[in-house]
């Protein structure tokens, strides 16, 4: 009950001023204070510190840090899975903190159920939403074909590449009806070539199809070509260290990698990475 | 095809190989027709109707038929209200296990006080035989599912039962066939055996006849077509599996 009040303290205190003055349209995805540990044989460990972050309607942002950081824990949070011990999560100005089925999420490992054909794994999280079938069969297809992986609807998960099934994992994700998609390391399992094949992928398909994501990631170069604002994580307990704004403009082509401004960042980023790697070795 | 040839020419040389050392041990050493008769003596018995055999088989065949999908579908009810109700489970499944131990042909005897010469007590016994195997593989196979599919499903907000059609019970099925294999040749066994408790006919009944006459050539018969109705029901099951979950990929062997 708490948070409610929290979210409606400053509505009332102000009154005559228009609530569109103050906020034109609420984030798609806000956390507030997030803190959480786990107790394990009687020896409690702090996972998160007062973690608060913010996703604006379409836009792309990252969480990187040394693993180990409670991010997975922060998107089982944000997922509904863990209730925090302290903090909430709104999103479009709604609490939702310990609610599921709010946000759309793609897995580090594809997780495709091997008993469905490329199509109908596409359609499940319309499925489960109860969204109409037909319509999300419909659309399923015109991606698929559009991300190369036309002809193979009716294909079982493990007859694709790693790729493919990321793709068609990405797909789901993208396909279900919930605004705010979190994404896991998606890329993590993948080999060099390919990754790099599936950012310049995903940034294509984002900036043309601009929906509200929040990203975890290793990969710091990943992270810039990619995303708007990048939170850099502390080691656990995981807390936000410090908060990038990348000024690239869209769209972005694989050039800016080497755009000195790029390198910069992305040495600075390294560096911050490493100390805190170093920290939570020692 | 060749790949299947492949596969199936060594274990039958070692059939073939087998039956000739057989065949070649009792002329050399002698042994008389009543105490071990030569693969070619039982050929011979089975091509004359050996005594009505194939209606005791029909009897035995029709038992197994009745009894074998009751025993399974109790099993398959068994887990999946044990695996839906958590607290059902941890009250019965010690239980279940220890309902193993009595051994089934002990119970025999006490099913026929209990039910009569009838159909009932041999189906009671077939399923007891039968459902164990299934159940513990079900449930096995329904509590085994991957987390990070589990971990979708819930992110997803897919409810309890949506979980439990669209990934649990799909995931089970592997598992659910190696118990319903297992269940099918333990099937016909259980017939064999509640004929030979208490009836008038079938393949056991058909043993404890020609036992009384020492015809062995008569039983090395039955032995066979005990072994043969298996196999069949067997390789149904497989044909089944292999179309229910075709979505596995194939193992290299």
């Amino acid at each position: 009950m708490s948070h409610l009040m929290n979210t409606q303290h400053p509505k009332t205190d102000g009154p005559g001023s228009s609530l569109g003055e103050i906020r034109s349209t609420p984030p798609a995805l806000e956390v507030s204070g997030i803190s959480k540990s786990f107790t394990h044989r009687r020896r409690e460990t702090q996972v998160l510190e007062k973690v608060s972050l913010t996703v604006e309607p379409q836009e792309f942002v990252s969480i990187v840090g040394p693993s180990g950081c409670g991010k997975s824990t922060l998107f089982h949070i944000i997922g509904g899975l863990t209730l925090p011990d302290s903090g909430t999560v709104s999103m479009n100005g709604l609490p939702v903190t310990g609610q599921r089925g709010k946000i759309s999420y793609m897995p580090q490992q594809p997780a495709l159920f091997p008993w469905r054909s490329t199509l109908d794994n596409v359609v499940l999280g319309a499925e489960l939403q109860g969204a109409p079938l037909q319509e999300a069969r419909e659309a399923a297809r015109h991606w698929l074909a559009k991300v190369g992986l036309g002809g193979f609807e009716r294909a079982y998960p493990h007859m694709l590449s790693g790729g493919m099934q990321q793709r068609a994992a990405f797909l789901r994700a993208m396909l279900a009806p919930q605004e705010l998609m979190l994404l896991d390391e998606p890329f993590s399992a993948l080999d060099a070539l390919t990754r790099e094949q599936m950012q310049r992928w995903l940034l294509e398909l984002w900036e043309e199809n601009r929906r509200s994501v929040l990203f975890i990631t290793h990969n710091i170069e990943e992270a810039l070509l990619l995303s708007s604002r990048i939170y850099v994580f502390s080691g656990r307990p995981g807390s936000v260290l410090h908060t990038v704004e990348v000024p690239f403009p869209r769209p972005r082509r694989d050039e800016i990698t080497d755009a000195p401004e790029f390198l910069q960042l992305k040495r600075q980023l390294s560096l911050w990475m490493r100390e805190e790697q170093a920290k939570s070795l020692s | 095809m060749r790949s299947t040839w492949r596969q199936i020419w060594p274990p039958l040389v070692a059939v073939i190989f087998f039956l000739g050392a057989w065949q070649v041990a009792v002329s050399v050493f002698h042994i008389p027709a009543w105490q071990l008769p030569s693969p070619s003596d039982i050929a011979r018995e089975s091509q004359g109707n050996a005594s009505g055999i194939w209606a005791h088989t029909a009897a035995t065949l029709r038992l197994t038929l009745i009894g074998f999908p009751v025993g399974t579908g109790i099993g398959l009810l068994t887990a999946l209200l044990l695996h839906l109700l958590p607290w059902l489970r941890r009250a019965i499944y010690p239980l279940l296990i220890l309902s193993q131990n009595v051994p089934s042909i002990a119970l025999g005897p006490l099913l026929i006080i209990w039910f009569g010469f009838g159909l009932l007590p041999k189906i009671i016994l077939i399923t007891l035989v039968c459902f164990f195997p299934v159940a513990v593989a079900a449930m096995g196979g329904l509590a085994q599912s991957d987390r990070v599919m589990m971990n979708y499903m819930k992110m997803a907000g897919a409810g309890k039962w949506q979980i439990f059609t669209k990934l649990e019970l799909p995931g089970s099925l592997p598992s659910l066939f190696s118990g319903l294999k297992i269940s099918a040749t333990y099937a016909v066994m259980g017939a064999v055996v509640a004929e030979w408790i208490g009836a008038d006919k079938g393949i056991g009944y058909y043993m404890l006849l020609q036992k009384a006459s020492y015809r062995t050539d008569r039983m090395f018969v039955a032995i066979v077509i005990i072994v043969l109705l298996s196999l069949v029901l067997f390789a149904l099951i497989a044909v089944l599996e292999k179309w229910l979950v075709r979505w596995k990929p194939r193992k290299e062997i």
